[in-house]
């Protein structure tokens, strides 16, 4: 093989971090912070990833709007959202720093909305004890992701954007390279690098009614798991309850989770507030059992519980879905979300800016006078590259990965909100993990060209398949086949998919793209097809050896949490031969200081210090 | 369902033409999602920018029958069937291909501005702003940077000075961070120099097409020219400035 790479456009860098969102922001501010020379890449321009999308706020124990809080609540909380599955390590390290991080942005510039004495202000969330959630009206992710951007720029990072990562390169087991295509002139790239940060994000696109855009279609996923990296809780794909139902060519547009935050409430078509009758034994205590008492709430009665419409995400999505069943669906198969009879317009108009636009412009609904229509949309993965909870490492060295693109941090169910702070805190480490290692290399890395040469050969192939598969109808196809791994599943569905998703593997490597490489969506379309499959193919997997319902994952024919479950994690990683290897790991027990919060009364956590 | 005829702008650098494109449109939907069948259908190598679909991330801005629009929040039901929609890219930004232009000039007017620069907290290391405050920096920061602004401005579009005026985007930013309770930098001297405020001619056609209804002239350009004319312009202000330099000089000698 003539393997000749002289020609490729070649960058050196002492870090390479791959994605652009609030995670890949965050890291590479750390990394340059740490004095590595720092390069970015992004398949958008800056400042266009899918954090822009996150509404509702940023999880963080400030204490501004209830002293009572503090980062064991926030810890407790989280765990007991993700149903007792989140890696403890990660969830602590979480809690403990996301305070931190968001003060941080405010000496960055970000303008969050203040309390009345001129703090922080925080709003109510599902599954947050406490008003926990900073928050900018409901475009929380625009703020913090300009800025990011606005302070990133001046930090002396190389930001390449409109550049695709297509594979990591390793000289003997270690990252040493990516190679990456300039989506504008669809010429190759490559970065000469010591260490590689993952912040992709998920991978939404694989689901028909999704909240997420083109972007996410697993390739950091896929990228990470083809160089050796483990993949962890696959199975947990979050449906957010509220995303819009109509017109149909809106589905899926978020909704954001701060509408119910501000006192919007769920009702049928019999406009009964039906959340009330779902309450899961494990919050019954600590969710109000009245429409009186989640008013109280709404006014201010420190007293009174959160109303029910507060549960968490997966509870809230499942029961719109059985209620919809049920023949008590609003027109277009969801439910109706209500805050027009709860505040004013003045109020809702200020709180929910975004939302009253994008309703009134894209639904011609008036949200200050008419109830909205909302069901279930693919919002965020849970499962991911599995990684060392300190230092963000995954099982190939030099490779880190932090954000939605990672897995463990959330076990079986996210709460809202605590992605934002995610991003933050595993972003900031994942850069000083990087730097560490960095510092330790002790030899020059070498790029190996047939590897190159290989990566190269199969990514202009769908330029050249004439009379190939239409990467747009393929992509449809997937999406057809998700159907299978949905909110609710069955063994019986699953394997249908997985089947189904070994019928598309030869069809999508014969597609073909017209036209140039030249800035050519089709032939970008084409190379997300590998990924997505490849993510499509976990998550069905991983779902049907899970056979128990928790959290996001619900099995019809296995319902209900199942206790010998509790201690699984699915670990999945890329077999020698190409097939994909999926094992049952047993969880390591908690530390106790973690155990004793996770299971302590609410008083005494709420007393403060002694635990 | 309806059809409708969409004429699209396709080429390059080089050279390029519009070629019109038949396709059906269902109830509800935006110009983006006409645009993503007849690239699913018809045209599959045609170059678009997009990300959110919500109107929240500024990617899929274009001209629409002459009028910069982000194509994700253009209902087709402010169209009839029978007219022609002619789609474009923003013309005021070279193009690369298609919808797609190079926008890159915007990144490099951002770093011309001076970052945010906090004086100290409170003694409890936090710090406070009342909402009142920071109200009238918020609706600068719900800026997209989705450029539409940039198309319509005749300094840049029509004038081409691109070389002395940032553009009504980076008069917002400059002023989101003059008007930041907490911030301490004096941004006044680059705003008349090197951001170029005085080439505004307050014609208001970024407001008028700004996604986010920002009042971009009236709360950002015109305060914003005022102070650099309350710095250099006010004759008092400008007497004093002599009076005190001279003492100044004549307390150095």
């Amino acid at each position: 093989m003539n393997a000749d790479i002289s020609e490729i456009q070649t960058f050196d860098h002492d870090v390479v971090v791959i994605g652009a969102g609030g995670a890949g922001l965050r890291a590479a501010i750390e990394c340059s912070a740490q004095g590595l020379n720092t390069g970015m890449i992004c398949k958008s321009l800056l400042g266009k990833a899918h954090t822009v999308m996150a509404e509702g706020g940023v999880a963080a124990s400030l204490g501004h709007t209830d002293q009572r809080d503090n980062w064991k609540v926030h810890f407790r909380d989280t765990i007991r959202g993700g149903k007792f599955l989140n890696q403890w390590r990660m969830a602590e390290l979480h809690a403990q720093h996301a305070a931190d991080r968001v003060r941080e942005l405010e000496e960055w510039g970000a303008v969050f909305d203040r309390t009345p004495d001129g703090y922080i202000n925080q709003r109510p969330f599902g599954g947050h004890r406490y008003p926990r959630l900073a928050h900018t009206g409901d475009r929380t992710g625009l703020e913090i992701i300009r800025t990011l951007q606005d302070y990133g720029i001046h930090q002396g990072i190389h930001v390449h954007q409109e550049c695709t990562g297509l594979k990591l390169l390793k000289d003997s087991g270690r990252i040493s390279g990516v190679l990456g295509y300039w989506r504008d002139t669809g010429r190759f790239v490559l970065f000469r690098t010591k260490a590689v940060i993952m912040s992709t994000g998920g991978a939404g696109k694989i689901w028909r009614v999704t909240s997420n855009s083109w972007e996410y279609t697993g390739d950091g996923i896929e990228m990470a798991y083809s160089a050796g990296a483990e993949l962890i809780d696959m199975e947990f794909a979050q449906f957010h309850p509220t995303g819009m139902i109509w017109p149909i060519s809106v589905r899926g547009i978020l909704v954001t989770e701060g509408v119910r935050g501000e006192g919007g409430v769920l009702l049928n078509s019999e406009n009964e507030r039906f959340m009330f009758n779902y309450t899961p034994d494990r919050f019954k205590e600590e969710t109000a059992d009245s429409p009186e008492e989640a008013q109280r709430w709404l006014d201010g009665d420190a007293s009174a519980r959160r109303p029910p419409e507060l549960l968490t995400r997966d509870v809230v999505a499942k029961s719109i879905m059985k209620e919809v069943e049920a023949g008590r669906g609003s027109p277009h198969g969801g439910a109706y979300l209500d805050i027009a009879s709860r505040r004013d317009g003045e109020y809702i108009k200020r709180k929910l800016p975004s939302m009253y636009h994008q309703f009134k412009e894209l639904a011609e609904v008036d949200i200050t006078k008419e109830r909205m229509e909302v069901g279930p949309t693919l919002h965020y993965m849970m499962g991911g590259i599995a990684v060392d909870g300190d230092t963000q490492m995954t099982a190939v060295p030099g490779l880190f990965a932090c954000g939605e693109c990672t897995g463990g941090m959330h076990g079986a169910n996210r709460l809202g909100g605590n992605s934002l702070s995610d991003l933050l805190v595993f972003g900031w480490l994942a850069g000083k993990g990087a730097k560490d290692y960095v510092g330790q290399l002790s030899r020059p890395l070498q790029i190996v060209p047939e590897h190159i040469e290989e990566a190269r050969r199969e990514a202009v192939a769908p330029l050249n398949i004439e009379g190939g598969e239409n990467p747009y109808l393929l992509h449809e196809e997937l999406q057809n086949i998700m159907n299978d791994v949905n909110i609710v599943r069955t063994a019986d569905g699953l394997k249908r998919a997985i089947e189904s998703l070994q019928k598309l593997k030869p069809r999508v490597a014969n597609i073909y793209a017209a036209g140039s490489s030249q800035y050519n969506p089709g032939w970008n379309q084409a190379l997300s097809m590998r990924p997505m499959v490849m993510v499509a193919e976990a998550v069905a997997r991983a779902a049907l050896i899970r056979e128990e319902s928790r959290g996001a994952h619900t099995r019809l024919d296995f319902e209900g949490e199942r206790e010998e479950w509790g201690n699984i994690n699915v670990m999945m990683c890329q077999n020698a031969d190409g097939s994909m290897d999926i094992r049952k790991v047993q969880r390591d027990v908690p530390p106790d200081h973690l155990a004793e919060i996770a299971y302590a009364n609410l008083e005494d956590l709420e007393g403060g210090l002694h635990v | 369902m309806s059809e409708y005829t969409f004429r699209i702008w396709r080429g390059d650098s080089a050279s390029g033409e519009f070629v019109d494109y038949q396709t059906e449109v269902d109830d509800g939907m935006v110009v983006l999602d006409v645009l993503h069948r007849i690239q699913a259908e018809q045209a599959g190598d045609m170059a678009l920018r997009w990300n959110c679909k919500a109107g929240k991330c500024g990617s899929c801005g274009m001209e629409v029958n002459g009028k910069p629009k982000l194509a994700c929040m253009t209902r087709m039901n402010t169209y009839l069937e029978e007219d022609v929609i002619t789609v474009q890219p923003l013309k005021t930004f070279p193009v690369i291909k298609d919808l797609v232009c190079d926008v890159s000039w915007n990144y490099d007017q951002n770093l011309k501005i001076r970052p945010f620069k906090p004086g100290p907290a409170d003694s409890d290391g936090r710090y406070r702003m009342s909402q009142k405050d920071v109200d009238r920096v918020q609706e600068f920061r719900k800026c997209i940077e989705c450029y539409l602004c940039q198309d319509v401005c005749h300094v840049l579009r029509d004038h081409k000075r691109t070389d002395v005026f940032v553009g009504p985007r980076f008069m917002i930013r400059a002023a989101s961070l003059d008007m930041h309770p907490l911030d301490v930098e004096d941004r006044i001297p680059d705003i008349r120099d090197e951001l170029g405020s005085g080439y505004c001619n307050i014609t208001r056609c970024c407001t008028d097409v700004c996604p986010e209804n920002i009042s971009i002239t009236d709360n950002a350009i015109i305060p914003l020219k005022e102070r650099v004319a309350d710095r250099y312009y006010d004759p008092i202000i400008w007497l004093n400035n002599k009076v005190s330099g001279l003492f100044q000089n004549g307390s150095k000698t």
